[in-house]
């Protein structure tokens, strides 16, 4: 499969590639989710401009909070960070489940958070994270609340012109624990549901808890009501089936020919349940 | 647009210029003229493409031929050294690790640089390695055992 005829040009640094957007740019970085696109015609952009030469965004920073990681950052480079597999285990934990050897060497958290594939799995585990997306175009840098970052069908808050520089992922304390889950779509290993768990527990029950599912409605969602149903219980198998019977509310659940509506709905409940069981 | 790239594959140098658009999977097949890295899916899930980049397995036909500029390609072509096949190579022909052969290149790629994170895999670990290379041929079995001889010559060979 051939893609249309594009103009290419490399970037050496942010600033370089921010210059170069423009009308009909788009953005090239790992291109695992970009070329497949171009290959089946579905996106046909006059230019490309590659960053993933750049170095500085693939650096992965231990702050004294929070890890930054760079938006040109490979889902194999965060599988394999030691300050991420110590303070933030889901992250460490959904990387090794992305794709395959090939697609994580590649495949960069940005490009995947750009793309915002309604199946992709760091959706999910960065709703449950809490994290903050530091993005970066012409006016300057600015912080977007992961909650404020998903709008839709592959629609996000990025802006034309802009690039995601990073993600800030929080430390966990101690008393948080965090999962993810996913049934998976055995040749693109995409999340046909997954679901991402981060709960923090106090005196023997939930204080508080992020639950991000995907693979489930148009994009990522947080399932707010399973959350609130949880604060305040201990986690129980009896207290897990009562909070997660509307786990898919306000999610328009897809349909394709790997999962009805109907089929997707059930899985989505197995895997919110199973993701919580695993963290009682 | 025409782009000039200069790419090491198998050790040799090669400059010439490829469109935006070339496909590096397509860029060493019909410029390069090395077919043993074999196209199956063309849509990054049957690993049949796979190749090294600076020593890091990609599957070849979801990279830009312009984006290989001044890196290391190694294609399976690129595994024996001197005459002499490479310790997958040797064991894949042991354990007969290949039916059609049409995965096998894939398979052999995947398989060299995941032993170099994983020297001393279990089976399953091997297993789940293969998640992005398919046998159509359902051998399995043997590719898991030719990757287990590899991983045992080449622990032995250091």
């Amino acid at each position: 499969m051939i893609p249309n005829s594009f103009d290419y040009k490399k970037a050496t640094s942010v600033d370089e590639a921010i210059s170069l957007l423009g009308d009909d740019v788009q953005i090239l970085g790992g291109g695992h989710s970009l070329i497949p696109t171009l290959k089946l015609r579905l996106n046909a952009p006059g230019t490309l401009v590659d960053i993933s030469k750049i170095e500085s965004l693939k650096v992965i920073r231990d702050n004294e909070n929070s890890i930054t990681i760079g938006g040109g950052a490979t889902h194999a480079s965060i599988a394999a960070d030691a300050a991420l597999s110590e303070h933030a285990p889901m992250m460490t934990q959904a990387a090794k489940e992305i794709g395959d050897i090939q697609v994580r060497n590649f495949g960069t958290i940005g490009g995947s958070m750009a793309h915002a594939d309604p199946a992709a799995d760091w959706p999910a585990v960065l709703l449950a994270c809490d994290a903050n997306v530091v993005i970066q175009g012409k006016g300057g840098k600015r912080e977007v609340d992961i909650d404020q970052f998903f709008k839709g069908f592959y629609e996000t808050a990025l802006a034309d012109g802009e690039i995601i520089t990073a993600v800030r992922i929080p430390k966990m304390a101690s008393n948080r624990h965090s999962v993810y889950v996913k049934f998976k779509q055995p040749a693109s290993r995409f999340a046909i549901v997954g679901c991402a768990v981060g709960i923090e527990m106090e005196g023997g029950v939930v204080k508080s808890a992020r639950i991000g599912m995907t693979g489930v409605g148009e994009s990522a969602y947080r399932a707010m009501n399973v959350e609130k149903a949880l604060v305040g219980q201990a986690l129980t198998a009896e207290s897990i089936e009562a909070a997660v019977k509307n786990v898919t509310e306000g999610a328009e659940v897809m349909s394709d020919h790997y999962a009805s509506q109907k089929y997707r709905t059930h899985l989505a409940h197995v895997y919110v349940k199973r993701a919580l069981k695993m963290l009682m | 647009m025409a782009n000039k790239i200069s790419v090491t594959v198998n050790g040799k140098q090669y400059t010439g210029e490829v469109e935006s658009r070339t496909l590096l999977s397509d860029y060493l097949r019909e410029d390069l003229s090395l077919t043993g890295t074999h196209i199956g899916c063309d849509t990054s899930s049957c690993g049949a493409c796979t190749i090294h980049i600076d020593g890091k397995a990609v599957k070849s036909c979801t990279m830009l031929a312009v984006q290989a500029d001044g890196c290391e390609v190694t294609t399976v072509e690129g595994l024996a050294t001197n005459g002499n096949l490479h310790p997958m190579q040797e064991s894949f022909k042991e354990e007969h690790g290949l039916q059609c052969g049409f995965c096998t290149p894939g398979m052999m790629m995947t398989a060299t640089d995941f032993l170099k994170t994983n020297p001393n895999p279990s089976e399953q670990e091997i297993r789940e390695a293969l998640e992005g290379n398919f046998c159509r041929c359902t051998g399995y079995h043997n590719i898991v055992r030719s990757i287990q001889l590899a991983a045992k010559k080449m622990s032995e060979a250091v």
